[in-house]
């Protein structure tokens, strides 16, 4: 059953082959068979997943059941989940059962999918490998020796090894592409402000994106139809009118226009994933694409710029954790400033430390205009290489990530060099623009993703791209043998 | 650009985070290391760019002043560390 898409999961569904109780339940078993090595869950909820398939089933038999009514989904663990813990994989939040649930968790519970858990992740969604979670790092499915990607990097190995059809992640500096493009699976970053951020623990606000990780291009446009919308409560999501993600599928790429940034082939770059990611996009060129040339002459500074703008959001975001209201407290306080300094200092990990204390240097006396200015000048600075691009092409393609998933406990005690995983990825978030990883290869049997980023709103013109390669190619249909 | 003791101290204050004495030194060198990846900004000329803090350029959005929350205190004090007839519990503060 795991093998089937989302399109084939919905049609038994509804043509009564197979009922929801026993579609969760294969996951439920699965998850119990293979998550022990994976550690790709923080938390499994079979009570709630199993209550949750038998009302989808009374409403597939009644007929009031919708597309995706029945078919279970793990939420990464940065989503409130009411009565559910939601850890953000940190000590602080270990102790805490959220009191209500995220937008994105009301939209999936409306949509009637049973929740079949909450997944692992980077601590507060810092971190490129999901090696930063107070519950330990998750195994990449393909190869158990390797980081699956971070910070969404629970979600993504869900997905790769067949814990579940379809997961929820988030992208700040490149959350959801990274571990997909790790994994072997298709991820979508939306435009900012397309899903709303009510309810998804706070890491840097003016970035972060949640959107759907799945098997396929067609999964994540039904995935994405549920999730985005506009939402009262997130001040900067858009009112927009609603988009039907899955209705440009199957339109033709016929003249399409693929830019191809020289920057983006440079040094640094494995040259397999060079080449993997250059088959790729020939691959699109067959299907009747032209391939232009463009220019993102300010590509090195977004790395800069991003760990500025990021930690200094980050450190008035987390502000909120203080040890009173909610989350982790120390033992026998002295005084007020005591309980504040301990708590934190005991319920954070390093990278979220680190960063905290990084953003509030950036934006104290003194060093404001320096850095945090000036990385918001250089954030227009990149902003406005894409427009420019963008007036010579419809979508650019490029990597992921300069090279395929790297060993867990490689960059641990290096966080710049981690940092600079994600710069290919982070100038998309600067910008706000609307991203996707898309499996296009494997590199010694780990896999690397085709990178394309689009203008503002254009993410039905992504995944109509990703479906029509993913038509001509299987390397989305490929799981890790021995999770087959 | 390397930190000091006096540096980091003064950090641990702004970020309300207490870093042990026998830390100092590693987080120091960490984050010297961050700041030295700042330095590659300066590179950039920036003299007639304009600050972005929304990739849109949206401003934030209004709406009516009626209240739209309903009362959830209860559920929401359940989550905290301590609290006493509706209130949170901190050390005392006043002598």
């Amino acid at each position: 059953m795991h093998n089937l898409t989302i399109k084939q999961m919905s049609e038994k569904l509804h043509a009564g082959e197979i009922t929801s109780v026993q579609l969760t339940q294969h996951y439920l078993d699965r998850i119990s068979k293979y998550d022990a090595e994976l550690n790709a869950y923080v938390t499994v909820t079979p009570e709630l997943a199993m209550a949750m398939a038998e009302e989808a089933d009374r409403q597939l038999s009644e007929g009031t059941a919708g597309l995706l009514t029945g078919i279970p989904v793990a939420h990464k663990d940065i989503f409130c989940t009411d009565g559910v813990k939601t850890s953000c994989s940190s000590k602080m939040l270990d102790n805490f059962i959220a009191p209500y649930d995220a937008h994105v968790v009301t939209q999936l519970k409306k949509a009637g999918m049973p929740i079949l858990g909450k997944t692992n992740m980077d601590e507060f969604a810092m971190g490129s490998s999901s090696e930063s979670s107070y519950y330990g790092p998750t195994k990449n499915p393909w190869d158990h020796q390797a980081v699956p990607g971070g910070s969404s990097g629970g979600a993504a190995a869900v997905i790769a090894a067949g814990l579940a059809p379809m997961a929820t992640g988030t992208d700040t500096g490149g959350s959801i592409r990274q571990p997909a493009s790790f994994c072997g699976i298709t991820g979508i970053k939306p435009t900012y402000g397309t899903v709303s951020r009510f309810g998804i623990v706070a890491y840097a606000s003016s970035f972060d994106q949640a959107g759907p990780m799945t098997r396929s291009a067609e999964d994540a446009a039904w995935l994405l139809d549920a999730m985005a919308g506009f939402d009262q409560r997130d001040s900067t999501s858009l009112h927009r009118e609603k988009t039907d993600y899955a209705a440009g599928l199957n339109n033709s790429l016929k003249g399409l226009k693929v830019g191809v940034p020289a920057e983006y082939f440079g040094e640094g770059l494995d040259p397999q994933v060079e080449k993997i990611v250059k088959d790729a996009i020939a691959e699109v060129e067959k299907l009747g694409a032209e391939i232009v040339e463009v220019s993102l002459p300010n590509k090195d500074l977004a790395v800069p710029a991003y760990y500025v703008l990021a930690p200094a959001e980050a450190s008035s975001n987390l502000s909120r954790f203080d040890g009173v209201r909610f989350g982790h407290r120390c033992e026998n306080p002295k005084d007020l400033q005591d309980l504040y300094n301990r708590s934190r200092s005991e319920g954070f990990g390093a990278e979220v430390k680190r960063r905290i204390m990084v953003g509030a240097y950036a934006l104290s006396a003194g060093f404001y205009d320096a850095y945090y200015v000036k990385a918001q000048k250089l954030r227009r600075l990149v902003r406005d290489d894409f427009t420019r691009a963008f007036e010579q092409c419809d979508v650019i393609m490029g990597p992921v990530a300069p090279t395929p998933a790297f060993n867990i406990g490689e960059k641990t005690d290096d966080p710049t060099s981690m940092y600079l995983a994600d710069l290919y990825t982070i100038p998309v978030n600067l910008a706000g623009l609307p991203g996707m990883s898309v499996p296009a290869g494997f590199v010694n049997d780990r896999p690397v993703g085709l990178h394309i980023v689009g203008p503002y709103f254009s993410e039905t013109k992504l995944l109509n791209i990703a479906h029509q390669y993913q038509q001509v190619t299987d390397w989305h249909t490929r799981m890790p043998a021995q999770y087959q | 650009m390397s930190l000091g003791k006096t540096e980091v101290e003064y950090i641990s204050r702004l970020a309300a985070i207490a870093v042990d004495e026998n830390e100092v030194e590693q987080v120091a060198g960490k984050l010297s290391n961050i700041l030295d990846l700042f330095k590659q900004m300066e590179a950039a000329d920036t003299a007639n760019v304009e600050p972005m803090a929304h990739p849109l350029d949206q401003v934030q959005r209004l709406r009516p002043d009626v209240i739209t929350e309903t009362d959830e205190h209860e559920k929401l004090q359940s989550v905290a560390p301590a609290a006493q007839d509706g209130l949170y519990l901190v050390p005392q503060v006043i002598e």
